[in-house]
């Protein structure tokens, strides 16, 4: 009786099973990829805001203090973001007749409060409290990048659930002293011995399971 | 049932499955802080606060410092000093500048240049005013109620009082250590 299949139908078949098998686990590789990207997840990429607001001008060149501003970040879970007034506590008299503020204006006359795009902003579905980062020494560079360096906003990092776990599990990287919160790229971050001693009396590790941020 | 159905009903079951899973998880009906709410006129899910209302301020601790008299209520020490300080970096600097001369990087913008803080004027002032200052606002200064709290106005006046006798103290209240110090740095000059 003559073959049914030809002999390379044994090479094809090797071929085609191992090849739907690698093929199966590029397409995975690949979403993977991209979900995690930069790209995707908007890192770097400025959001249209109803004001053009340059965090470069007010942090470098005027030396703002961050907590001018955002009121809350110190022992709030939410950082804060500005009420019209506090614009106004400068803009009152300072470009006081710029077209670019004109939203900043209306809004201080009417009440109705700026529409402020999230540039950061976590899933509901998680808690992030920014007092205890605070108090605990993690720099507000560590996390939103060099803001005094931003004519415009954008994220600095993915958000990604690994994003917080790397620092977690190497806190040493990270945590710094409370004196050096809000300091700029002007004066990185310098860790000590009794800063490391500090890091491991936060038991920063320990808060790597579910429920210490999914509650 | 074969085996080839009961695979095909799985199937099934995997698609409709992973057909549910959309991100409703991501955006809750809860609202997060500032988030817009077309409930209310203003569209802010954060309410105003009514006229009235006394502040907890800080969460759990005694209420904020306040006094009738005109004398600091609290006890000037070295941690209140280093508070007062850090809070007029923040929020006095701007205009009054870092040693109180009132040539802050806002009034260099443009902003109207507030007095010094070591005018004879100001010296003779008790500390109620610069809590009075910094709560309601004085001429072109708005008020500070809202970006500082109670207790942080006072630790700032204290520090204001500090501010000015560093330029009115006289080398007799030191010590004999400080005093050569001292000498030591204007020799160096």
């Amino acid at each position: 009786m003559a073959q049914i299949f030809h002999p390379l139908t044994n090479v094809v078949s090797r071929a085609t099973i191992f090849g739907a098998l690698l093929m199966a686990a590029g397409a995975l590789w690949l979403i993977y990829m991209i979900t995690t990207s930069d790209y995707a997840n908007q890192v770097s990429v400025v959001r249209a805001q109803p004001v053009d607001f340059s965090h470069e001008h007010h942090v470098s060149g005027l030396g703002l203090d961050c907590r001018y501003c955002h009121l809350s970040v110190e022992n709030s879970a939410f950082a804060g973001v500005p009420a019209t007034e506090i614009c106004m506590n400068c803009h009152s008299q300072i470009w006081s007749d710029s077209p670019k503020l004109a939203p900043v204006r209306e809004s201080f006359r009417t009440g109705m409060p700026l529409k402020w795009t999230r540039v950061n902003d976590l899933p509901d579905f998680v808690h992030f409290h920014h007092g205890i980062h605070i108090q605990k020494g993690i720099q507000c560079r560590t996390c939103h990048g060099d803001m005094e360096k931003m004519p415009l906003t954008w994220k600095a990092g993915t958000l990604h659930m690994r994003w917080c776990l790397d620092c977690h599990r190497s806190p040493e990287d990270h945590v710094g002293p409370r004196s050096a919160v809000f300091a700029n790229s002007a004066n990185p971050l310098v860790s000590t011995a009794e800063d490391f001693a500090e890091i491991e009396k936060y038991q920063v590790r320990k808060q790597t399971n579910c429920s210490a941020c999914h509650y | 049932m074969s085996r080839f159905r009961l695979a095909l009903w799985f199937g099934a079951v995997a698609v409709v499955a992973t057909g549910g899973c959309h991100s409703d998880m991501y955006d809750q009906p809860k609202v997060e802080p500032l988030e817009a709410n077309e409930f209310f006129d203003d569209g802010r899910s954060a309410r105003p606060l009514l006229t009235g209302v006394v502040p907890r301020d800080p969460v759990g601790a005694k209420p904020a410092a306040s006094a009738t008299g005109t004398a600091n209520p609290l006890p000037v020490n070295q941690a209140l000093l280093a508070r007062g300080m850090q809070r007029y970096m923040i929020y006095c600097t701007p205009c009054h500048g870092r040693i109180g001369d009132g040539d802050g990087m806002i009034v260099r913008r443009g902003f109207r240049q507030p007095p010094t803080l070591h005018s004879d004027r100001l010296r003779g002032l008790p500390d109620r005013h610069f809590y009075d200052v910094m709560t309601e606002g004085f001429g072109v200064m708005p008020s500070y109620r809202k970006q500082i709290s109670s207790d942080d106005r006072w630790a700032i006046t204290a520090y204001i009082r500090a501010l000015q006798l560093s330029r009115h103290a006289s080398p007799e209240v030191l010590t004999a250590e400080e005093r050569s110090k001292l000498d030591a740095t204007e020799a160096a000059r």
